[in-house]
Parts: structure tokens; sequence; C-alpha cells
């Protein structure tokens, strides 16, 4: 399965729930379109939830970067919720985690958008 | 075919189309192999995207997709663990001149991850040039290791 992506509003942030697996493939192109639709559309403040995703390659990384240059660019901001172990590993080995701000619940992750 | 003296018996061993299915296929037919000598679930995800990462190279990077070029995929099994040899027809690279990933100006960078997690998750991990042309990679997992 690859990932499947559905986002709703809390306050002015849009957060996107992601289910499945960010792969090369469908996966990762279906990821970049929804976070560039959405930096485009002027969302500025986007929280992804991974906490349903069991497994990201490293073309799913680098989507995961590339949609952080988007909104970055775009004038707004993307932090990310929810990492299981596997993508906590990931972002490690990557050092990705020095580029990420990352939280472990959405009510702190919402508050913290300025 | 299996190499005499060296205790290793052959697993897999195929020549795969340079598609994203053969990604798929050799993952799965590693994961089968790793499974029946033992390693735990932590060490099978690392074997399973240790292979993925390396069979998207041989397939995107190396061979572009071409259909005329093949991967050769190959799973050593023995009592230590699993050796895994993927061989595509690519132009070759040298990984002298591959961008650093962990090099602060490389960490925005879209691509360029794969080899790092390749030796981020297996013990060993080989590269060679083929002649005429064509990479060769060769990575070890040991059962001792597996944590």
């Amino acid at each position: 399965m690859s990932v499947k992506l559905s986002s709703r509003q809390v306050g002015d942030v849009t957060v996107i729930d992601a289910v499945g697996r960010i792969t090369l493939g469908e996966g990762a192109s279906t990821f970049r379109d929804t976070i560039k639709d959405l930096a485009a559309k002027g969302n500025q403040k986007i929280l992804l939830n991974l906490s349903e995703v069991s497994y990201i390659d490293s073309s799913g990384i680098g989507e995961l970067v590339s949609g952080f240059t988007t909104v970055t660019n775009h004038g707004g901001q993307l932090k990310l919720i929810g990492l299981t172990k596997r993508v906590k590993d990931l972002l490690q080995i990557t050092k990705l985690y020095t580029v990420f701000e990352v939280f472990d619940d959405e009510s702190s992750a919402v508050r913290s958008f300025t | 075919m299996p190499e005499q003296g060296s205790g290793e018996a052959s697993g897999v061993e195929t020549v795969l189309d340079s598609t994203l299915d053969s990604v798929d296929f050799a993952e799965a037919e590693t994961l089968k192999v790793a499974e029946e000598l033992g390693f735990d679930e932590e060490d099978l995800h690392r074997i399973g995207m240790a292979v993925r990462e390396c069979m998207v190279n041989a397939v995107v990077h190396g061979n572009r997709y071409n259909v005329k070029k093949k991967v050769q995929f190959r799973v050593l099994k023995n009592a230590g663990g699993m050796t895994v040899v993927i061989r595509d027809e690519g132009e070759g690279f040298d990984l002298k001149t591959l961008p650093n990933p962990l090099a602060e100006e490389n960490l925005l960078r879209q691509s360029g991850r794969g080899l790092l997690l390749i030796q981020a998750f297996m013990d060993e991990l080989h590269i060679g040039r083929l002649e005429p042309h064509g990479t060769e990679v060769k990575m070890t997992k040991y059962l001792a290791k597996a944590s």
C-alpha cells in the first residue's frame, strides 16, 4: 500500500495525516503533490502526522525534505509529529533531526506555530 | 553458484528487469531468506530497506529503467548470516565524487541518502566496478551482530 493523505484544520494549522508507505513511486509523488498544492494555496502552518506511516525509504525522506523546502520557500513552516522509532532512527542517521522540528503530541505542535 | 570452500549456499539467484517491480521482488525474496536464518524483526526491516535502496540504485541510477539492461540479484546464506549481491549494467560511479549527505550544505538535498542507509543497516558493504561497465554491490549482515 502506498501512502494515503488526508488533511484537517486545527485552528490555522493544517494537519496532514499520512497512512501507509512513503517510497519511490506513487507514495512519494502523492506526498509531493499534496504538499505543493497546500503551499501554493497559502497554507503556511503545516503539521505532518506520521504516526501511521509504517515505512519510509530514502526517496520518501527526500520528499519530506522537498516538502520542507517547498513550504519554507512559501514563507511557511512544516513540522512533524508521531514519528515511529524507525522513522526517528532514519532522521537521526541522515541528520535530518537537526532540520525538522519534531513533536510528540499534536497540541504542543499546534501551539508551537508562530 | 555457491563459492567452493566459502561455506556459502545460494539462497536465491536470478536476473531481473530494470523495473520497480524488481525492487519489490528482491526485497521480498531477501526477507524470506533472512527470516529462515532467524534474523529478528528489526534486522529484517534493516536488511529489507538496504536491499530496497540498493535495487533502486541499480534500476534507477544504474540501468536508468533501460529495458535492455538487467540486474543480477543473488542472496547467499551461511551459518553466520547472509550476503546479498546486486549487479547492474550502468555507467558506474566514483564513490569519491558522491556528495556527503551528512554535510551541512547537503542536508536539504532531495536525494543521495541510499548508500548512507545501506551502510547504516548492513555490517559490511563492498562496491566495485564491473568491466566493461556496471556496478557490483555486495552487502553482508551477520546473525551474531543481530540486535
